[in-house]
């Protein structure tokens, strides 16, 4: 490693890590943004959850929206696979299905970026854990 | 891909004592045999405070906190919860309360009341990997005050922080500073780190210096720009191998990146930072001591002043601070004064580190706003008092400290007003007490601490306090007067008044604070010759009750002073003049007719 020369290098360093980091400091920092959970149970991966959380990831990076991406398990609802909660600060969580990549988009573009509701909202019988 | 998860290892002192580091090499193994390491990667980070349920690990992104995590558990972490994102159910915290498994650290009550900003980063980074600090603005407090402030300024907002020394006696820190500063202008000086940290049970320095070298070496060159000094020594017992290891890592680190050294980050300013080992005698915390062992002399107490900034470590000015004071530093520089003085109380600001233990149900290393209320920290963060008992008393400031009891449950916490209670801050020890504990006993216990860390320099401490506890023997034998209550008193002020150090002058508070909170309880064990807490073994009585009793003999038979007489199928009776407590007849008799008084 070369020596940090002055304030700008440093700052450089710190930018570096910030991918590193980032994920760390917004699970620290849960409550405040935005969380998406995606369903991760054997029949979400058959259909297509892995391309889901991957694109939710990149695209809400790209657009420098401070969200939580997390997997997790069976939500109970198989037969709509893949499935995705999305809890906005103050709301209550709200469950998608079927969300591929198109539906991904509308969620981030129409229900997180416009606060509007979208088609493939599903009724909340499931426990979250 | 980038990295989606991270599963923190807690790699502090507690967690690394039961095994943490093979849960480590097992996860590794696993996602590597998974081929997941581009998907999720181990960090080992330092310690979250919940040592007693250690192993610790945290996955991020969804917070959820394993304890007593073992390597043989690795797989099905893996497996289940990062593959699958199933929480592996049997590994997550039970509430004490509720008896329901708690999902994530978000919803633990252990967390929820916490403000962490010395502790910040401990149990977040990895400590030994110095990027992670910078990652998290680690030395851009340095260097903001060697760019854009003068020592003046930053010793102004040090002060307008209202930070007071968590070392024990609340110093406002920035008026020390500024008279380090102002003392001997130009002359060599030195930068004292306080990590001696002696109080039984106290662990606060040790996990921040573990989990976060790199805020302590940042705070003490930001010390060493304020009051003109280049040299910064950190005293250290030498029984922290561990925290001495992170601090090995860390200044080596810190001079490869250039941030310790010569003419860091291309300011003129000049830092370094040596080691040095204590020995481990408690009274080598107090800052005169503490200068004479660093000189290599004995590690005793001198008369103050001079005060350490006018003639310290070899003669020079010498500011010494302890550890959490100065990861409290670099918060400040970077949120300004304003904000941290908006925490606290009116004199006290900012938060404090404790360590809570004793008869709670979640012991740990807790960080909490000051004000806060102990039955806030013992109810909420502690989750009330092990297996449903009564809470009697709360010890604080350790040996030199005194106690709190049920009518100081609602009082807000802080510098003045647990001295106004009769105890102190001291560094953070608290120590929880229920029913069971018998407050002379307590007393005892800590003057027996105090008479063996004596360094026997002056009279009033060496010959007066075994003194105390002399009486304090008698007391719980059984044997005390009223006499004796009324000496334990008068040579307590005498002690207080006439010892050199502050350990002298201090270690009558838990005799005074006990004597104070529970005076009843004191003349029980006199007149009654009575220990409601049943701990004080001599005043321990055994009767037969005569109903339940059946007559077999068997007691009579064991007790080993032929204190028990009867006959076949007939009660027993105990003669308490011959009986020695020694307990042999209450764990023979079959049918639960001894009882203990
Ligand atoms: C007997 C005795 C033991 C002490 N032990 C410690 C200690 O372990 N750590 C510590 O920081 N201060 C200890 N102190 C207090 C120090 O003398 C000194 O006040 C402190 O390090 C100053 O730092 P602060 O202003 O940041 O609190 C002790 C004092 C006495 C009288
Ligand atoms: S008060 Fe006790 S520890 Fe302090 S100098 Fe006197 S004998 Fe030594
Ligand atoms: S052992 Fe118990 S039952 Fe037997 S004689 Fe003693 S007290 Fe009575
Ligand atoms: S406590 Fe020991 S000495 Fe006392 S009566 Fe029982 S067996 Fe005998
Ligand atoms: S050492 Fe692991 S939680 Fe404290």
């Amino acid at each position: 490693m070369n020596k940090i020369k002055n304030l700008a290098e440093l700052r450089k360093v710190k930018e570096g890590m910030q991918s590193r980091m980032s994920m760390r400091e917004k699970a620290d920092s849960s409550e405040a943004i935005i969380q998406i959970k995606v369903g991760m149970a054997t029949s979400g991966i058959a259909s297509g959850a892995k391309e889901t959380m991957n694109y939710l990831i990149t695209e809400l990076d790209k657009r420098n929206i401070k969200a939580l991406v997390m997997q997790v398990g069976d939500m109970g609802y198989s037969y709509a696979e893949p499935t995705v909660e999305v809890t906005i600060p103050g709301k209550d969580p709200v469950v998608f299905g079927e969300v591929k990549i198109p539906r991904a988009q509308e969620i981030i573009e129409k229900y997180i970026i416009g606060g509007e509701l979208i088609e493939g909202i599903l009724p909340a019988n499931y426990r979250s854990i | 891909m980038a990295v989606k998860m991270h599963i923190l290892v807690c790699g502090g002192t507690g967690c690394s004592a039961s095994a943490s580091h093979e849960v480590v090499t097992e996860l590794n193994k696993e996602l590597v045999a998974h081929d997941l390491t581009d998907f999720a990667k181990v960090v080992v980070t330092g310690c979250f405070g919940f040592c007693e349920r250690g192993p610790i690990v945290k996955i991020i992104p969804d917070n959820t906190f394993y304890t007593r995590v073992q390597p043989s558990d690795a797989k099905e972490i893996i497996e289940e919860h990062i593959i699958k994102g199933r929480k592996v159910q049997r590994l997550l915290y039970v509430a004490p309360d509720t008896n329901e498994s708690v999902s994530d650290s978000k919803h633990m009550e252990f967390y929820k009341k916490q403000l962490r900003i010395a502790l910040r980063n401990c149990g977040f980074i990895d400590p030994e990997n110095i990027e992670e600090s910078i990652a998290r603005d680690g030395y851009a407090a340095l260097g903001k005050c060697l760019t854009e402030m003068t020592p003046a300024q930053v010793i102004d907002e040090i002060k307008k922080s209202g930070l007071r020394g968590r070392g024990g006696a609340g110093f406002p820190t920035g008026l020390k500073w500024e008279i380090a500063s102002k003392s001997r202008v130009g002359e060599q000086k030195y930068v004292v780190c306080n990590a001696d940290e002696g109080d039984p049970g106290a662990f606060m320095d040790r996990s921040l210096l573990e989990g976060d070298p790199h805020s302590i070496l940042e705070a003490m060159a930001i010390c060493g720009y304020c009051i003109g000094a280049n040299k910064g020594l950190i005293y250290i017992r030498a029984e922290y191998p561990l925290a001495i290891h992170r601090l090995q890592v860390a200044i080596k680190q810190a001079e490869e990146y250039g941030l310790l050294g010569k003419d860091i980050l291309g300011t003129g300013f000049d830092f370094e930072i040596e080691l040095r080992y204590g020995a481990g005698a408690f009274v080598c915390g107090e800052e005169t001591a503490l200068i004479h062992s660093m000189e290599g002399k004995r590690g005793e107490p001198t008369f103050k002043p001079p005060f350490p900034a006018q003639s310290g470590y070899l003669e020079k000015p010498t500011n010494v601070n302890n550890v959490e004071t100065y990861a409290n530093i670099p918060v400040i520089i970077n949120k300004g004064a304003d904000w941290f003085s908006s925490i606290g109380t009116e004199k006290s600001k900012g938060t404090k580190v404790f360590a809570l233990a004793g008869k709670i149900n979640n012991v740990g290393l807790i960080e909490v706003p000051m004000g806060i209320t102990l039955r806030e920290i013992i109810y909420e963060i502690g989750g009330g008092i092990k297996g449903g008992k009564k809470f009697k008393a709360v010890q604080t400031g350790g040996p030199s400290g005194g106690c709190l009891t049920e009518k100081h449950l609602d009082t807000p916490i802080d510098y003045d007003s647990l001295v106004a209670a009769g105890s102190m801050m001291g560094s953070g020890g608290m120590i929880v007490m229920d029913e069971d504990d018998c407050m002379v006993a307590i007393a005892k216990f800590y003057l027996g601490f105090t008479v063996d860390e004596s360094c026997g320099k002056c009279t009033p401490c060496r010959v007066g306090n075994k003194r105390l506890h002399e009486i304090l023997t008698k007391i719980t034998d059984g044997k005390g007067t009223m006499q004796d209550l009324e000496e334990l008193k008068n040579l307590s002020a005498v002690i207080k008044d006439t010892a050199l150090c502050g350990l002298g002058q201090t270690s009558p508070n838990p005799v005074l604070s006990t004597i104070t909170n529970f005076w009843d309880e004191y003349v029980e064990h006199v007149t009654e010759k009575k220990c409601r807490a049943g701990q004080c073994k001599a005043l321990k009585k055994y009767y037969i009750d005569p109903e339940k009793c059946k007559g077999c003999t068997a007691c009579a038979r064991a007790c080993p002073v032929g204190a028990i007489t009867g006959t076949l199928k007939n009660p027993h009776v105990i003669d308490q003049d011959k009986c020695i407590k020694c307990g042999t007849c209450y764990e023979k008799c079959r049918f639960g007719a001894i009882s203990i008084k």
